[in-house]
């Protein structure tokens, strides 16, 4: 389960790749839950990798599987947060103080991998130097076109925006700016006539 | 990309200029100051950009690019600096001995393959000699935003050093000069070091510098994104071959000192082109068959298209062997 190829889309889907070591002055990684797996995967490709590397990681869920693996690779600096919304405000000041050099590895749910990407292009990192690595949940940060609110692991299509409470349809259709997929009411035309929901990719 | 097709025209919009100063800097670089022949105001351009000034020298045409250096926002003049290059195909010999206050010339409207990347939140300058160029109306420019700059500038000796008085005495803090006669060198790697993040790099000068800028900002991790550079190349001669030019219904030859692009336009055939030194891509040009090698120098099309032999950029790229098509 945890990689999952996702079927070939629209030229706004994300595409994800595979994390390799780069050279680099210093070594951000930020992953979540499953992503877990992407680092220690990560950390075996080069053995001097984390004397340099500051990892941010979210189990999510996942209590304590992987955050003893992770410490056990021995990164200059570990930081175990509860939540993507609580280690932003570490995310902030890491890059704040950041140099070029800087490489940034994400791994995980799109959800954090897109936020996490978003505040480092803020930084000054073209989103083109980035890597990511997709693995875990394949739910989804959507954000309804309607009301802009953003409904954070949605897992069906159609699903019933957390703000307004229409049902939206989950597009491919990406925004690197909002981190999410644009979901737009599925009876937009016929109002009432909602799909029966199907889990994504199932 | 925009959906509507675009129509790859010869060269940008061309305007009539007369020669308003002539002033030698040293033993090889001169400035040219150029003032509308219409008397309006030349439009406004942006640091890094270029313009093709065409050269009357006794028939043949010379079309050469040179980078603006001037003020962007001034557009009562244009400046370009020219080095004299002896042994090169006589471009900047003609500018240098033939050019004179009060001439009348034509230069083409700004074009700009080497532009500032505004985002950045700082620009790190390498010039190597004469690509001190761009980096002039870059400065202006950025000046003007109160932007964050440092300029490292390699020059060969003091005698020769474009600018480097006049840089100094306004930015004694931004600007770093290395003499190579006393065998300074730009400390490249404490200088990528410990820049902040968003920084982007910028180098105009000898083909070495630029691949050492590259090469070195690459192994500290540098996004390739935020290294910019800009080398013209000017054509090189070699052997003259023979090409037929199949929309045209010509067959045509290439002289030893001419490039494709001059023989193609010589023989009347209208050719798309800006920057006639193998960057923009403008002149790229479908082959239809050869036989034969190529010999491509342009920074454009990729090792692989290079390889197959279907593409050729005919401002700097020749051909050598039996027979060679184009789709022009």
């Amino acid at each position: 389960m945890s990689k999952f190829q996702f079927p070939e889309s629209i030229i706004s889907r994300p595409v994800y790749g595979t994390l390799t070591s780069r050279p680099g002055k210093a070594h951000l990684m930020i992953a979540d839950a499953e992503g877990a797996e992407a680092i220690l995967d990560l950390a075996v490709q080069d053995a001097v990798l984390m004397a340099k590397s500051h990892i941010i990681y979210i189990p999510k869920g996942t209590g304590e599987t992987y955050t003893t693996k992770l410490r056990a690779l021995k990164p200059a600096q570990f930081y175990e947060g509860p939540s993507y919304e609580a280690s932003v405000q570490r995310l902030r000041h890491v890059l704040a103080n950041a140099h070029q050099g800087l490489q940034v590895y994400l791994a995980g749910t799109e959800g954090l991998m897109g936020q996490a990407q978003n505040e480092a292009m803020q930084a000054g990192i073209p989103h083109t130097s980035i890597q990511t690595e997709h693995r875990g949940s394949v739910a989804r940060r959507m954000q309804c076109v309607h009301c802009k609110g953003i409904t954070e692991d949605v897992m069906h299509d159609p699903f019933q925006c957390a703000h307004c409470g229409l049902h939206l349809f989950v597009r491919d259709h990406y925004s690197r700016r909002l981190a999410a997929y644009q979901g737009v009411r599925v009876d937009a035309e016929d109002h009432g006539n909602i799909p029966e929901p199907q889990e994504l990719y199932s | 990309m925009s959906a509507a097709p675009q129509k790859a025209k010869p060269g940008a919009e061309q305007i009539p200029v007369t020669v308003s100063a002539v002033v030698p800097l040293n033993d090889l670089v001169t400035r040219f100051e150029f003032k509308r022949r219409d008397g309006k105001p030349f439009p406004t351009f942006s640091g890094g950009a270029h313009t093709v000034v065409t050269m009357n020298d006794d028939g043949r045409t010379r079309l050469n690019p040179y980078s603006l250096m001037s003020d962007p926002s001034d557009t009562s003049t244009y400046a370009i600096s020219v080095r004299r290059d002896d042994n090169g195909r006589g471009g900047s010999l003609f500018m240098h001995t033939r050019v004179n206050v009060g001439d009348e010339m034509t230069i083409t409207y700004p074009v700009n393959l080497f532009s500032l990347d505004l985002r950045a939140r700082k620009h790190l300058f390498f010039a190597g000699g004469i690509g001190i160029t761009p980096f002039l109306s870059m400065i202006a420019q950025l000046e003007l935003m109160n932007g964050n700059w440092e300029l490292h500038y390699s020059v060969r000796t003091e005698a020769l050093g474009s600018y480097v008085d006049e840089l100094r005495y306004k930015f004694p803090n931004k600007v770093h000069v290395y003499y190579d006669d006393k065998s300074e060198a730009i400390p490249l790697e404490d200088l990528l070091d410990g820049q902040p993040l968003g920084t982007n790099a910028y180098v105009c000068g000898p083909k070495g510098m630029i691949d050492w800028i590259h090469a070195t900002a690459e192994s500290a991790g540098w996004p390739d994104a935020q290294v910019h550079s800009e080398e013209f190349l000017a054509p090189a001669p070699g052997k003259p071959f023979e090409v037929r030019l199949c929309k045209s219904d010509l067959t045509i030859q290439v002289g030893e000192n001419e490039s494709l692009l001059e023989a193609i336009e010589r023989s009347g055939v209208e050719a798309p082109f800006l920057c006639r030194g193998g960057a923009c891509g403008q002149c790229e040009t479908n082959v239809v068959s050869y036989d034969g090698e190529f010999v491509h120098r342009d920074h454009w099309l990729d090792d692989e298209q290079h390889a197959d032999g279907s593409k050729i950029m005919p401002c700097v790229s020749r051909f050598v062997g039996k027979s060679l098509e184009l789709d022009r």
